[in-house]
């Protein structure tokens, strides 16, 4: 099996506030240097709360923000230049919002000329005759083309930009959040499109949400993002189902599910800490039933654990 | 465009403008070719001839000169004067402030810098500096009117681009291959355009009074050649004598300007989008009430709160959307009952109107009951609406940092709660919010009562919201969406709250929420709503266990469950409908396995038992199987 | 709070240097000398190279702009030849009259203008909505030299309610009430237009947060319209508000140099434009320094009262 996206030590820090002489007032880090790898004809699903660093990683993979540390490769070849042209070939986006995601002043057509003429340089035969292929591979009328974007639901418009990235023939695609705007009834309509367009080319799926059962629904495997960092990294089915991170835990413990008993796994309600102020160790260690000195004193690694799962604790869940 | 056209053909003020400002350009255009006496021919024997003498429409000036042909004239150079200024005020000022706006950081910096030193003269002085540089003349006037307008043009431009620039859609361009300059041009720029002719104007009017101004000081215009504000400066020294030669060019400047900002004002009106769907408008204090027949008055109904029959409409322009069509839901004290339903079912305008907070204008009440204890609270005086709001029924709403007003202390925002229902000292208001905040598990209460709203998380701030909506020990508490915007492990601790509550005072709840799983685990009941009906209703596990209509069948059938694994979801094709185009019948039909003819012919009832029914021809299971 | 005013004070020092640096430039831009022009028909090639040499005129430009600023940092702006007195004297002297005629327009604008926009915000498409907005419309089209010229033809030519024009009447004045008779026409001429600035936006600013969800909020725990409007819409629409004040303190300070014009009002503004026309450079680069330093000093105290209001602003 061979590596279709592979990271190494990949970070991001922002400064934060502006001293009246000299540079910022301080850092915020908000992805801790990550190391992933996602192989061909994968879907890696990456789930975290809000405030995880989740889609500032997504931006760092396709060159929309420049990485402060590490390096992105991308079928064995590194890119280090922060040019989303250069990465728009192989690596594309869809957005969390459909609606914002197309300019409102241009026709379907125009959005997916751009990537054609300008990425593949196609002359104005072939764009038509690939976005009529490519409308159809979503289910799209090609009267749609002369219309402009308000004109869409929800659903339609995210077809639009699925559409968009497909033009682009990248063959890995990052889908940031991609039905976190649509309702249940269409979000399921999507999600299905997205597994037969994987099939169909081949595809190579990145999937961000903050939705635990819609990335277990359409991961092979689940990474686990907490204040920056991947906590815990495994198989789709036994990530939720058998946690060896207690943060993970917590968030499957937390998912209202039909048939279980409501309930308040944490007692309490503790928080994120400080982005400005993070602690020595352990990001979880206070809010972790398992904590110990050492979890507060260093920062656990993330480390092999089973056949398939990684997990950075220094008191990993006995394996169920 | 058209639309644009049509909607600035319905603003008659706007149109009114149009049609004096048509007017006045074209004669403008046609003075050259007007029989009209020279305009600086001086006849001193004819000085100062009132209006309508022989040969003198408009009289005579102090020099003899005929006043019509010079206030044409002036009309002319002065509209001239203006437009120019407005132009190259606008395109410098946009082209500074697109660039700076997309580049950001150390551009922006340096050209903002600059515009703000711009700004930090009081606009005349640069102007009267300016013309004292270049000398007095016109084209020098209309000079320092330009520059010391781009500043102004410049920020308003760079906030939109900054706006636009974070858009998504423009890094869909970056990632679509377009360089820096194709973006500006292709995806900033046609978004940019209206701002700027909005921006344009909107300050053409104010161009020409300020190039008037110049002239009137006489900075501008030289004489023989007269613009409007020269001529109102020459006939000052005899506005007393003879006031006609004062009054007839500063009338002229008047309607000139006044009908250019009536055009500006329909052009900024047809061309923002807020306006075209009418959502600039402003909510009343309580929403219209338009029923046509009043529903009979009763004592006793069964439960603390119900809905009968509600109807609430939108009337945007000439369009009705049926939001809520004919509700009746009803919950006991220490009950929770769940509404479900996806957006636009109308489950949020249910639980608005019962209170009456749906945004009105365009919303409309026009059918039903809603009452409190037999009550009928639609309709109800607003003194009376407004003293059982937070008191008997409260609310707690989906955004928690939207929702609590951003300049006030929390502890005043919960005090204000209690206060504006009866008379609180303030310690023991004081001591009161304190109380609600611990009651709702908030750390540190005593320090966190005078925290600001954007001090806290996400989770602290509903739990202030709940604590606001307890502060009266109501009857009833709607909450709309309350966790939708807050992560799992928070809407948890938010869920468990809630309920705890609940079973400690014997609050009656209506949940609204769009997440099966959230009903679940917190209500007794649940009524599943679709295009303003309620389709299915009954004891929540009965209707999760084995639910009647198709809809609430497939909707549990294509949300992915935690534990489930890898799989393939059983969506439902199609759309909703549109509120304002509801088919006859059953509005699932169309996407519906199991419909037939008879499913969109005529209106299908709610039946069943008074606990489980179902709005269904052929449903899933019948309801007496169930209960057998 | 004493760190923020402190820090908005020292940004203010390189603004005000670059204003120094511009109005300087400026009139270095100014063709023809100034000796000749002080001369008149005396200007001898003698006496033009002394005079030269008196105001330093022979030295290279930088170098000029250095001793310009230097003497004015000792409070010496020079000396109008015009008016053959030092420019400090002259412009304090003026700018305190302007203050007057300026600063009374500038409280009736903004007291007016936040009341007239609220109601009419309040009272979208109603009766007092149609009327206030007409009223503003009128208001920002008129020229307010046209306007204050129609006061003097009304009130004091028709119905010598008020006096004409000046300060002060030239027999017996000079007391309060004199002041108040001469300043009524004049403040109000120059508030009319700024008010309907000021209305315009207040309206927007109030309608725009009339639909925010934390008014829905209000509502539903039941606070009194009244309070809506007044307590929680105008409070969070001053956050909007409040910068323009800024803004609009330029506007009448711009307008107050035509109506001390029509009134012969003896403000800073009258003795800028004569100045001009006389090619008093001295008065013109002092005057225009003076006031636009004042301005700056004004827009910091804006800045804190916005920083005062609005605890999201970081101080």
């Amino acid at each position: 099996m061979s590596i279709a996206l592979q990271v190494t030590d990949l970070s991001k820090t922002f400064p934060v506030g502006k001293k009246l002489f000299g540079g910022a007032k301080g850092a915020v880090k908000a992805v801790h240097p990550i190391t992933l790898s996602v192989n061909t004809g994968e879907t890696l699903g990456i789930v975290g709360e809000s405030g995880c660093g989740k889609s500032t990683l997504a931006r760092m993979l396709v060159g929309l923000i420049p990485a402060t540390t590490g390096q992105i490769e991308i079928e064995g070849a590194a890119l280090n230049t922060a040019d989303p042209a250069d990465f728009g070939k192989r690596i594309q986006y869809v957005f969390q919002d459909p609606i914002s995601s197309l300019n409102p002043r241009k026709t379907i057509r125009q959005i997916m000329d751009a990537p054609l003429k300008l990425l593949h340089k196609m002359d104005r035969p072939a764009r038509e005759k690939r976005i009529l292929e490519i409308f159809d591979s979503v289910n799209l009328r090609a009267d749609f083309l002369d219309r402009y974007p308000h004109e869409f639901s929800g659903g339609q418009a995210q077809r639009i930009g699925i559409a968009r990235a497909l033009a682009a023939q990248a063959r890995i695609l990052i889908l940031d959040e991609p039905v976190s705007a649509l309702d249940v009834s269409v979000q399921a309509q999507v999600l299905n499109l997205l597994a037969d367009l994987k099939h169909e080319f081949g595809l190579t799926y990145l999937f961000i949400s903050h939705d635990l059962a819609v990335v277990e629904a359409v991961s092979d495997r689940i990474a686990v993002l907490y204040f920056g960092s991947v906590v815990e990294e495994g198989r789709a089915e036994e990530i939720f189902a058998n946690p060896r991170h207690p943060y993970t835990k917590l968030l499957a413990e937390s998912a209202p599910v039909v048939g279980r008993a409501l309930g308040d796994p944490e007692q309490g309600q503790a928080e994120l800490p400080n982005p400005l102020n993070p602690p020595p160790g352990c990001a979880f260690a206070n809010r972790c039933p398992y904590a110990s000195g050492q979890c507060r004193k260093t920062v656990p690694v993330l480390e092999q654990i089973g056949p398939d799962q990684r997990v950075a604790c220094y008191h990993p869940l006995p394996s169920a | 465009m058209s639309a644009f056209f049509k909607l600035l053909a319905r603003n008659r003020m706007a149109l009114g403008g149009l049609v004096v400002m048509g007017l006045v350009v074209v004669l403008a255009l046609i003075t050259p070719l007007l029989p009209l006496i020279d305009p600086d021919v001086t006849n001193t024997a004819d000085r100062f001839q009132p209006p309508f003498s022989p040969g003198h429409l408009l009289g005579t000036d102090q020099l003899g000169r005929d006043l019509l042909s010079r206030l044409l004239w002036g009309t002319r150079l002065s509209l001239a004067v203006g437009f120019a200024a407005a132009l190259f005020a606008a395109v410098a000022g946009a082209a500074v402030g697109i660039i700076a706006g997309f580049y950001g950081g150390r551009t922006d910096n340096v050209i903002m810098r600059g515009v703000d030193m711009l700004m930090a003269f009081p606009y005349i002085l640069l102007a009267l500096a300016i013309v004292a540089a270049l000398g007095p003349g016109l084209v020098n006037a209309l000079i320092a009117v330009s520059v010391v307008n781009i500043p102004f043009f410049a920020r308003n431009i760079r906030g939109i681009t900054v706006g636009l620039a974070h858009k998504e859609f423009v890094d869909a361009a970056k990632l679509a291959g377009m360089s820096n300059r194709r973006i500006i041009l292709s995806e900033i720029l046609p978004n940019v355009i209206p701002v700027i002719v909005i921006a344009m104007s909107t300050t053409i009017g104010w161009m020409i009074l300020e190039t008037a101004g110049l002239s009137f000081l006489g900075l501008g215009s030289q004489p023989p050649q007269a613009d409007l504000g020269s001529m109102l400066g020459e006939a000052r020294s005899a506005l007393i004598t003879n006031p006609h030669t004062s009054v007839i060019p500063g009338i002229m400047i008047l309607i000139i300007v006044m009908s250019i900002n009536l055009l500006g004002d329909g052009v900024r009106d047809a061309l923002d989008p807020r306006l075209k769907s009418g959502a600039l408008s402003r909510p009343m204090a309580a929403t219209r009430v338009d029923r046509k027949d009043k529903p009979a008055a009763r004592t006793q109904t069964e439960g603390l709160l119900s809905l009968e029959n509600l109807h609430t409409q939108f009337h945007v322009k000439n369009r009705v959307y049926k939001a809520v069509s004919g509700v009746s839901l009803s919950v006991k004290p220490g009950e929770c009952l769940g509404v479900i339903g996806e957006s636009g079912s109308g489950k949020s305008v249910t639980a608005l109107s019962i209170m009456g907070l749906v945004a009105s204008p365009p919303g409309v009440i026009t059918g039903g009951a809603a009452r409190l204890e037999g009550r009928d609270m639609i309709g109800a005086p607003y003194p009376e609406l407004r003293s059982l709001r937070g008191r008997r029924v409260a609310y707690i709403f989906q955004d928690p940092l939207a929702t609590l007003h951003p300049l006030y202390k929390v502890g005043d925002q919960l005090i204000e709660a209690i206060s504006c229902h009866r008379a609180i000292s303030k310690s023991d208001g004081r001591a009161k919010a304190i109380d609600l905040l611990r009651s709702v598990r908030i750390p540190n209460a005593e320090e966190r009562i005078d925290s600001y709203p954007h001090e806290m998380s996400g989770g602290m701030r509903q739990r202030v919201g709940i604590a606001m909506a307890l502060a009266n020990d109501p009857d009833v508490i709607i909450a709309d969406e309350p966790t939708t915007a807050l992560d799992v492990t928070v809407q948890a601790q938010i869920l468990s709250l809630l309920n705890d509550l609940r079973r400690e005072r014997g609050l009656a709840i209506i949940f609204i929420t769009h997440d099966f799983g959230v009903v679940a685990q917190l209500c007794d009941r649940v009524a599943v709503m679709y295009a303003g009906r309620i389709v299915e209703t009954g004891p929540t596990m009965a209707v999760l266990d084995a639910p009647a209509h198709p809809y609430t069948a497939r909707l549990i059938a294509c949300v992915p469950e935690l534990g489930a694994g890898k799989r393939k979801l059983e969506a439902i094709p199609g759309l909703p409908p549109s509120v304002d185009e509801l088919p006859m019948g059953c509005a699932f039909a169309p996407r519906c396995l199991r419909a037939q003819e008879a499913c969109q012919q005529g209106e299908i009832a709610l039946a069943g038992e008074d606990t489980r029914a179902v709005r269904c021809l052929f449903p899933e299971t019948t309801l007496a199987e169930e209960t057998a | 709070m004493g760190g923020y005013i402190l820090k908005r004070l020292l940004l203010a020092i390189p603004v005000i240097f670059g204003i120094t640096v511009i109005v300087f430039l400026i009139m270095a831009m100014i063709p023809g000398d100034p000796a000749t022009a002080i001369l008149g028909s005396y200007a001898t090639p003698d006496n033009v190279a002394k005079i030269n040499r008196d105001l330093g005129l022979d030295k290279p430009l930088v170098t000029r702009y250095f001793i310009w600023l230097w003497n004015m940092l000792h409070g010496d702006f020079g000396t109008s030849f015009s008016l053959n007195r030092p420019v400090i004297d002259e412009v304090l002297e003026r700018f305190n009259n302007t203050l007057i005629l300026a600063g009374t327009s500038f409280v009736m604008c903004t007291v007016l203008g936040i009341i007239a926009g609220s109601i009419s915000a309040a009272r979208q498409y109603g009766f007092a909505d149609k009327a206030i907005t007409f009223v503003v419309l009128l208001g920002i089209s008129i020229p307010s030299f046209f306007l204050g010229m129609m006061m003097i033809l009304f009130f004091a030519v028709d119905l010598r309610w008020l006096p004409v024009s000046g300060m002060y009447a030239i027999y017996g004045g000079g007391d309060l009430p004199d002041l108040i008779r001469h300043l009524t026409m004049p403040a109000l001429a120059l508030a009319v237009v700024a008010t309907g600035v000021v209305a315009r936006l207040s309206r927007s600013a109030m309608l725009e947060v009339l639909r925010q969800d934390f008014i829905r909020t209000a509502r539903a725990k039941g606070v009194g319209e009244g309070r809506v409007i007044w307590g929680h819409a105008l409070r969070a629409a001053m956050v909007s508000i409040i910068p323009v004040l800024g803004i609009q303190a330029g506007f009448v300070l711009s307008g107050a140099v035509y109506i001390e014009i029509v009134f012969q009002w003896p403000g800073i503004g009258r003795m800028l434009v004569d100045a001009i026309l006389q090619r008093d450079i001295l008065l013109v680069q002092g005057g225009v320094v003076f006031v636009a330093a004042c301005y700056v000093i004004f827009n910091i105290i804006v800045d804190v009262a916005q920083s005062l209001l609005d605890p999201r602003i970081k101080t």
